[in-house]
């Protein structure tokens, strides 16, 4: 220890001591642990984001009704802010006040100073041009360009729906499909055909400095991909006649769906109250939805597939159809009157009390007379053909469903509902079992009881009548992409377990309620239009007015059903509604212009019937 | 004609007898120097070795100064030293004052003079100083470091620097001098004092990284079983309290200079280092990229000017402090080993030199000399893999810079020129 060679041995000792040390480690992170190099890589490699433009939709004559507009994200990187920042200028062009700048900019920093934060999101174009020319005396901010939806017709908002960017929700669902800062569509067919109208990501992987400034190309773009357009969807609607039955039904609730019945074709889908897609869209998204969604009125709700209603007289055709077919009834049977029916304690009345005199099934059909139909009704069930009340009604349940009553239509919309029909077994829960019979459920008769149905129901409902015994489920898509795909689904024909014939034989009595009977208000002269009122008993307050119609008589074009809230019967308001409306598809004009105008400038609302329904009812909130 | 002729015939020598491992081990360093500078900084813009806007120009120029001070010290007599040692460590210390007063402030620290474009840090000049008046106190005929009285000089002598550099806000040059104990062992300092040092490096870290009273119960319990088995038991006693007694003075006051001494930002580093903190977006952003870097570069490295780390700069100070991240990722294990061998080589050779020399100063010199060098190598290097705390301080001949160059240069130069003198005078 004490001899100078020891000391030099001890020094040498020391210094190679620290290097071995050393050495040991650089081996270790250098050579055995390999988390050092994907952490460079991270460090140094950013996969920039191409995002690619979502499909465009087409009305069924080329019109496009949904294209994509530019908007503006004002990103931030909080090292790249200059010291001598001027952040009162800066609030001053971003609109902004400086609290709220404070705020963001700390919020951009922790997550990361280094890593772009968005500042502002959705600038339109008209306020980003003055933020934009002055965006580069600012340093660490700068725009990304981003597209929004932009509707120019402002028509169709339940049908098309709208898009948003994911939450972390869809994220984690997605499979990791999805990554923060997408667009998905949250409702309509935006949301049905997200997978074809999305399109593909692109990416871009570049080198990085430590200021996330572009230095080049991550190995000269061997890995980078190019963005994949969304595909073109061609929807089925008539922009034109759907902006036709927006504005007749201004003021009003309620919904008109105009189906093309050789194929399914939905022409036009109203859902009133509705609004501007073009408010969804944007900074004003999330402030308009709110109000929207408070609204009364239920504009957000889709009333053609959500909205559920008993069919009211309209269902008479059906149960004309049907008691014909299982040879209940024929042409020239014909029934006692009575303004009204009377069984034991119960009452069915006809309109206004009106006696119709011993109706045959035509006159019953052009008169809605509800004590004829009770009494097919009551035949029907009585058939001795069932043995029993059971079985008879399980087969007309049957019967109804193969009008695509009581199930889903399957039109391409989510969130459809499937309305009901009452099976047997739904009475023997209610009654007990065999504690019911036909006089219970009489009501089922003319349309009424148990039974929901939904517009877009008796809209394909109509469209089966209009085509003599079947239907194409109800859609809203012509096909998408250049290829014009379409689900098959939408091609295969379902039939109606009723022969034609019996349809045939209907066809006068509907012509009849239109030319002389309690539709004559849908009349025109050009046109043979077909068609049934009814009238929706409303709980809550004046009946829904209702009417089913399609025309021309042979190899029809167009079925509709139209149904307005609180409008009593359906000749005053539905009826010449769709009689416009078929008009217009059909000849592009409208005869009673002075009519039309009538219609749209009336208001159906009553804002104290809606203050009342509010208090009672809690606001049906639709999903999405 | 006859002076003139054997002068001339003395310098030949004095060239031929520089040291050639030493010499060449040298230009090898400042050659990969300033290789790693060039691809630290690299800009496809500025790609010229001679543009001397950019840091590896100005490293030319230093290079450059760096043979002709080498030339010119070597062809100095070698004796001057020994008579100029007093007053080259009275300037420095002057001068060491003056940056106090007139230094161009950088980060807070005032220990620049700033001369046209080039800055100018006395605190690398100091080591110089300091080395020269250190062998020429030990040389003194009556130098015995067992004595207390010639403790304090030494100590004192190393001191003084250590505080002006420390107020001039140099901690980490100021910690270079503390090298100056293996200096002092080697010339019959009682081994006491490096175990000592030791000792208080141990109780430091663990008094930062235990609780206090943990710590101290811990020794004490020591204590009591190193008394339980001793056969005096009364010494045992004593010697266990006193041990005690020392020991938690110590770790209250490191607390005490932890907390109220150092710096915010050197408390951090500290923290950083023990694993008690984690701070990548602040202090430990450097160690944790410098880490990637160096860990990046896998056994033989990115390749030259390939490496994404330093290329675009996430690892901070790359040219100067953190040199060693550019290697380590461009040429992997191979690039990281190679510098470390030179280094081993070159402290070797050095440490050789001076036993081999045959006065003590000399040898008190060359060992001031490898002291120095191995404590920036150690200290840098131990930063840049996370051994160490961050303390900026260069690694030498290859980080950018112009006074540490000149400074270790001067160092390196004289060493040289009194071995070329020993030969001299032994042929």
């Amino acid at each position: 220890m004490n001899s100078a060679s020891d000391r030099k041995s001890i020094f040498l000792g020391i210094i190679f001591g620290v290097f071995l040390i050393y050495l040991i480690r650089l081996f270790y992170i250098q050579v055995i642990d390999n988390s050092y190099e994907l952490k460079a890589t991270q460090n140094a490699i950013r996969k920039k984001i191409i995002y690619p433009s979502r499909g465009l939709i087409y009305d069924r004559k080329g019109k496009l009704i949904v294209m994509n507009a530019p908007i503006y994200d004002l990103m931030v990187i909080p090292r790249q802010i200059a010291k001598d920042f001027d952040s009162s200028e800066f609030c001053h062009l971003v609109a902004l006040d400086i609290e709220e700048l404070r705020e963001k900019l700390q919020k951009a920093k922790n997550y990361s100073p280094y890593l772009p934060s968005t500042l502002v999101s959705q600038v339109s174009p008209e306020d980003f041009a003055k933020i934009g020319e002055r965006m580069h005396e600012f340093s660490g901010f700068y725009a990304e360009s981003r597209t929004v939806r932009t509707y120019p017709y402002a028509n169709a908002a339940h049908v098309l729906g709208y898009i948003g960017e994911v939450n972390q929700n869809i994220i984690d669902k997605s499979n990791k499909y999805y990554e923060m800062g997408d667009y998905i569509g949250i409702s309509g067919i935006e949301k049905q055909y997200e997978e074809s109208l999305r399109g593909r990501r692109g990416a871009r992987y570049v080198y990085v400095d430590v200021h996330n400034r572009e230095v080049g190309r991550f190995k000269d773009g061997a890995f980078d991909s190019s963005a994949v357009s969304g595909e073109n969807l061609y929807s089925s609607l008539d922009i034109e006649l759907q902006k036709l039955g927006e504005e007749l039904m201004q003021g009003k609730k309620g919904s008109i769906v105009a189906i093309e019945p050789n194929t399914g074709e939905v022409l036009a889908y109203v859902s009133s109250p509705t609004y501007n897609p073009n408010e969804l869209v944007g900074q004003k998204r999330a402030k308009t939805y709110n109000k929207l969604l408070k609204d009364p009125t239920k504009p957000l709700f889709n009333r053609p597939i959500q909205a559920q209603y008993p069919p009211g007289s309209i269902f008479k055709l059906g149960m004309s159809v049907l008691a014909q077919h299982d040879q209940v009834i024929n042409m020239n049977t014909a029934f006692t009157c009575n303004a009204g029916f009377q069984v034991g304690n119960i009452r069915v009345r006809c309109n206004n009390n009106e006696n119709h005199g011993v109706p045959s099934l035509n006159h019953a059909i052009v008169e809605s007379c509800n004590s004829y139909f009770c009494q097919v009704f009551k035949a029907y069930i009585n058939n001795p053909v069932w043995g029993n009340n059971h079985t008879a009604l399980s087969h007309w349940h049957d019967a109804l469903l193969s009008f695509g009553l009581g199930q889903k239509t399957g039109i391409d919309l989510p969130n459809e509902r499937k309305g009901l029909v009452p099976t047997a077994e739904y009475y023997d829960k209610i009654y007990g079992f065999k504690r019911w019979k036909w006089t219970t459920i009489i009501s089922l008769a003319i349309g009424q009881g148990e039974l929901g149905t939904t517009p877009i129901q008796m809209a394909n409902y109509i469209s089966a009548i209009a085509n003599r015994g079947y239907y194409y489920q109800p859609h809203l898509t012509k096909g998408i992409g250049k290829s014009k795909v379409i689900d098959p689904k939408y091609k295969t024909k379902h039939k109606v377990k009723a022969d034609s014939i019996y349809f045939e034989n209907i066809m006068n009595s509907m012509e009849d309620v239109v030319v002389h009977g309690t539709a004559r208000s849908a009349f025109l002269a050009n046109i043979t239009i077909l068609g049934k009122t009814g009238t929706a008993q409303n709980p809550h307050g004046k009946a829904h007015s209702v009417f089913v119609c399609f025309a021309p008589k042979h190899n029809p074009k167009i079925a509709i059903a139209a149904y307005v809230e609180n409008a009593g019967y359906g000749s005053t308001y539905a009826a010449p509604m769709a009689s416009m409306m078929i008009e217009k598809y059909l000849t592009d004009s409208i005869t009673h212009m002075d009519r039309a105008k009538w219609i749209m400038e009336k208001n159906l609302i009553d804002p104290n019937i809606e203050k009342v329904n509010l208090i009672t009812k809690p606001t049906e909130k639709p999903k999405n | 004609m006859n002076v003139s002729g054997s002068r001339m015939r003395q310098e030949k020598t004095v060239f031929q007898y520089v040291d050639k491992y030493v010499f060449f081990i040298w230009i090898a360093l400042m050659c990969i120097g300033l290789l790693s500078i060039y691809s630290a900084v690299y800009d496809p813009k500025h790609n010229s070795f001679f543009d001397f806007s950019q840091s590896y120009g100005k490293q030319l120029i230093w290079m450059g100064t760096s043979l002709i001070l080498l030339s010119f010290i070597l062809a100095l007599d070698y004796r001057i030293w020994e008579t100029l040692a007093w007053i080259i460590y009275g300037i420095n210390i002057l001068l060491l004052i003056l940056v106090l007063f007139i230094g161009k402030e950088i980060n807070g620290s005032h220990s620049w003079f700033q001369i046209g474009s080039f800055g100018l840090q006395p605190a690398e000049f100091a080591k110089f100083g300091t080395a020269l008046s250190m062998s020429l106190l030990l040389s003194q005929r009556d130098m015995n470091l067992t004595l207390f009285k010639n403790q304090v000089l030494a100590f004192g002598l190393i001191l003084l620097p250590i505080v002006l550099i420390i107020l001039s806000k140099e901690t980490g040059t100021a910690l270079v001098f503390t090298a100056f104990i293996f200096v002092l062992f080697r010339e019959g300092l009682p081994g006491t004092y490096l175990l000592l040092g030791f000792f208080a490096l141990v109780i430091l870290v663990l008094a930062l990284l235990i609780d206090k009273i943990i710590l101290i119960s811990v020794i004490a319990s020591f204590g009591a079983i190193f008394t339980f088995f001793s056969r005096n038991k009364a010494s045992a006693i004593i010697k266990s309290l006193g041990f005690l007694a020392i020991t938690t003075i110590a770790v209250f006051s490191v607390d005490y200079a932890f907390n109220n001494i150092l710096q915010d930002h050197q408390r951090v580093r500290i923290n950083v280092l023990l694993g008690k903190q984690q701070d990548l977006k602040g202090a430990g952003y450097n160690v944790h990229q410098s880490l990637i870097a160096i860990g990046s570069g896998g056994f033989s490295g990115k390749g030259y000017l390939e490496g994404t780390q330093t290329k675009f700069n996430f690892v901070p100070e790359q040219s100067t402090d953190f040199i060693f991240c550019t290697i380590g990722e461009e040429f992997g294990f191979l690039g990281t080993l190679t510098i470390l061998v030179l280094f081993s080589i070159l402290i070797y050779k050095i440490i050789e030199i001076s036993e081999r020399l045959p006065y003590t100063f000399g040898r008190v010199y060359g060992y001031s000399v490898a002291s120095i060098l191995f404590f920036h190598v150690m200290v840098n290097v131990g930063m840049t893999i996370g051994l160490l705390p961050v303390i900026g301080i260069p690694l030498p001949f290859i980080s950018y810079g112009g006074s540490s160059m000149w400074g270790f240069t001067i160092l390196l130069a004289t060493l040289l020129r009194l071995d070329s003198s020993r030969k001299i005078v032994l042929h």
